[in-house]
């Protein structure tokens, strides 16, 4: 059914189809309303056999997942930024215990300085914690990745997020088609654990494993992340068959057939790079040979794919709303590592940090100039070098340079942030 | 079976020899049936108060749940001595998530296990049970367990209590006693030991929630503590029983002494036993000859800069102010202050 919706709306509305059985809340921006709406489902009787917990942290949502999922249930939780690193120590755990939840991550900064808007620092600081982590572009394949996620969770017996960004995505009214709950049932058989806490035939969960045994259970959990590259893209073209759209699969490729440069992004801001490309391959603008590839799946990470699309190419532009401080680009590093040997030239783009608009006027500047192969190695789109060489100056001036945010805030003159 | 009656002078004492009580009055301990929820060939130290108490408090649920029950557990002595894989102790259905989540994991074991009843009735209802040492309770578990308290998730936690982080080597927790020496809190400098006028009693802040129900017990009472987890698993919603469960490594006692121990906390007033229903005492163990605190501090290693090389009367008077406040408040002398 067609609807026009709020997209944290739409997801909740996905997740009660999936017939969750526990759902742990935990309030951070920008990923609330998708709780409050199930939150409301469950207590006006709308979704029923499900239990709703307010948790009082992040960590105890994570851990009360880890408990209902062990014990056989269906468990959903969401969150976001602070709320993802405050459950951190859970969220290795649910993914070692092979448990599999799925969890929104509605994108956001992680600070300090504290800032509510979106990038997607937080689930890739999550990168290496044994989940899967699927990406959104629209409010659509937000809904659909739900539907398909809890899927592949169970199959793999292994936690997955998805990964939504922040107020662009969950607070974007837009028109979704909203499935039957016949539909998700026929998708979405129920849940068979392979491991459940059952006093009938009691087994222990959560063991201490020495170095005897340690490696081959990491190596497994890296197997069965493998296993998924193959049913990734299985699941997405039984979703499509079933639900008659696309959406999902490990990558996406938009005009890349004839493209010398490829534009490499994950989420929302796909969109915008694809106006930019349409654009810029208007023979009045120059006609350029780009085109752009979407990784709907960073965990596992489609190395294959990604050296597939990009074998008649010159060039790729990484554009990432993460920054590996210290070293440069977080997704970068992994699509390098895909293209090894190919002989292409590489660049990372480090945009829109903390919800810094990322802009068609940027993009097409910064396209053009990758496509003439005049692009540094690494940029920072958008930054204001004045703001940060002020700063720079003021710490070799004195000593007590003070707080940087601050600075920086009263440089700018700006009254804008605020916390929630 | 033939039995002796109570006589006079035993009852409302919990330690009356089983030899002298009907059948049906027997501890659990005592059946040859016994579930012995924690197996024997577990890695604990010789002595060791919490394997007793963990033995004797699942046992005891088990026993109230006709073996329907589920343990979730913190990390901690507990969960590395009774799961050195592929050796578990445990013969019922157990969990080891992390240190700090126990109650947060039991919570959710709950829930699944009420949504899964209400979709499928079966005939007995499986519970749950939490456990953790006093470092995964009263300080990294801390938010967890009150945010179970709260909600009155339908939990029962059980934290053994042996003053101290022992697992990683004896380090100062949020209930070691004052005066007593750890790692962190070194027998040195003017004030040796842990300071006074520092920590925190779980039980009173469990009250202060006011769940249904607040225990303490010792391994020297195994009929009272039994009792309890009975009382306990009678009940819906948030628990907790905190067990006094002497280490013979942190305290520097010998194996043999656990149980006397226990006995000389609860005798001495310093670890007070009661039960308390929504924020109320309703019963205290009665001290059934008072003992000055030295009787129990001195074959403690922990305490031996108490009493060489020159006795600290002042810290010994400290102390004994701290078990004549546990009387007074909790009635030890005269069984509760109903
Ligand atoms: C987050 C975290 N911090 C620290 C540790 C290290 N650690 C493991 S067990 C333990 C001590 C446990 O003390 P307690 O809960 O009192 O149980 P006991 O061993 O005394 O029975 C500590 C500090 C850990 N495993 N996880
Ligand atoms: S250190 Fe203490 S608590 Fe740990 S096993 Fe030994 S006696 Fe038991
Ligand atoms: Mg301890």
């Amino acid at each position: 059914m067609l609807k026009q919706i709020e997209g944290s709306r739409a997801v909740a509305e996905a997740v009660a189809l999936c017939r969750p059985e526990v759902i742990c809340a935990y309030p951070i921006s920008p990923q609330t309303h998708i709780v409050e709406g199930l939150g409301e489902m469950v207590k006006s009787g709308e979704l029923q056999g499900c239990e709703f917990i307010n948790v009082e942290s992040e960590f105890a949502a994570m851990s009360v997942a880890i408990g209902s999922s062990a014990a056989g249930a269906r468990s959903y939780t969401a969150t976001a930024s602070q709320g993802l690193l405050f459950m951190a120590e859970a969220v290795f755990n649910a993914a070692g215990l092979g448990l599999p939840i799925v969890m929104t991550v509605a994108n956001r900064a992680i600070g300090a300085p504290i800032n509510i808007w979106n990038d997607h620092s937080d689930s890739l600081s999550m990168r290496d914690c044994g989940w899967l982590q699927l990406f959104a572009e629209t409010n659509q394949e937000a809904l659909d990745l739900h539907i398909q996620a809890f899927r592949l969770a169970e199959e793999l017996s292994l936690p997955v997020m998805v990964c939504m960004d922040g107020f662009i995505l969950t607070h974007a009214v837009e028109r979704v088609d909203m499935p039957t709950q016949a539909q998700v049932d026929t998708y979405l058989p129920p849940y068979e654990p392979r491991q459940v806490l059952d006093p009938n035939e009691p087994v222990s969960i959560g063991a201490m494993v020495g170095p005897e045994a340690f490696m081959e259970v990491r190596y497994l959990a890296h197997a069965k992340q493998l296993q998924a590259l193959e049913r990734i893209p299985q699941l997405a073209a039984e979703f499509g068959q079933q639900f008659g759209r696309d959406s999902g699969g490990l990558i996406r490729t938009y005009r890349c057939d004839d493209a010398e440069t490829v534009v490499i992004a994950m989420g929302s801001v796909l969109g915008t790079i694809k106006d930019t490309v349409d654009a810029l391959r208007q023979p009045e603008n120059g006609g350029l040979k780009i085109g752009v590839l979407g990784i709907v799946s960073f965990r596992p990470f489609p190395h294959e794919a990604i050296a597939a699309a990009l074998k008649r190419c010159k060039r790729f532009v990484v554009l990432e709303k993460s920054l590996a401080v210290g070293s440069g680009g977080i997704v970068a590093t992994d699509v390098r590592m895909a293209v090894t040997g190919m002989g292409l030239q590489g660049h990372t783009v480090i945009a829109g940090l903390g919800g810094r608009a990322i802009t068609v006027k940027s993009l097409a500047a910064l396209f053009e100039k990758a496509c003439a192969g005049q692009l540094e190695l690494t940029t920072f789109l958008d930054l204001d070098w004045k703001a940060v060489n002020k700063q720079l100056e003021r710490e070799k001036a004195v000593r007590r340079s003070g707080p940087i945010a601050e600075n920086l805030l009263r440089d700018a003159g700006v009254v804008a942030a605020r916390n929630y | 079976m033939s039995y002796q009656p109570i006589k006079f002078y035993q009852t409302g004492t919990f330690t009356v020899g089983n030899r002298l009580l009907a059948p049906e009055e027997r501890s659990v301990q005592a059946s040859a049936k016994r579930f012995n929820s924690i197996n024997s060939g577990h890695r604990a130290c010789q002595g060791c108060g919490e394997a007793l108490g963990a033995r004797y408090a699942i046992d005891a649920a088990m026993e109230a749940t006709h073996g329907q029950l589920v343990c979730a557990n913190a990390t901690g002595c507990l969960e590395v001595f009774s799961t050195p894989y592929p050796e578990t102790s445990w013969q019922v259905p157990w969990i080891h998530s992390l240190f700090g989540n126990t109650a947060a994991v039991a919570t959710g074991i709950a829930a699944a296990l009420k949504v899964k009843q209400k979709k499928a009735p079966h005939g007995q209802e499986i519970r749950v049970v939490a456990q953790g040492g006093d470092g995964g309770t009263t300080d990294i578990g801390f938010g967890c367990l009150s945010g179970m308290f709260e909600r009155n998730d339908d939990v029962l936690y059980i934290c053994y209590d042996n003053g101290g982080y022992m697992n990683t080597g004896i380090q100062r927790s949020s209930a070691t006693p004052p005066a007593a020496r750890t790692a962190t809190t070194p027998a040195v400098g003017v004030e040796p030991g842990n300071v006074f006028g520092q920590g925190k009693f779980v039980p009173a802040i469990a009250m202060a929630h006011e769940i249904p129900y607040v225990a303490t017990a010792t391994v020297a009472d195994l009929r009272d503590l039994e009792a309890k987890v009975r009382r306990a698993m009678e009940i819906r919603g948030a628990r907790y029983l905190h067990i006094l469960v002497p280490c013979p490594l942190g305290w520097g006692t010998a194996s043999h002494d656990t149980i006397r121990m226990a006995r000389l906390a609860k005798e001495t007033g310093l670890f007070p036993v009661f039960s308390a229903e929504h924020g109320e005492q309703k019963s205290a163990l009665a001290i059934r000859r008072q003992l000055p605190v030295e009787e129990y501090l001195k074959p403690q290693k922990r305490y031996a800069h108490l009493f060489a090389p020159t006795p600290r009367v002042e810290v010994l008077a400290q102390l004994q102010a701290l078990a004549d406040r546990n009387i007074k408040r909790y009635g030890l002398l005269d069984g509760g202050k109903q």
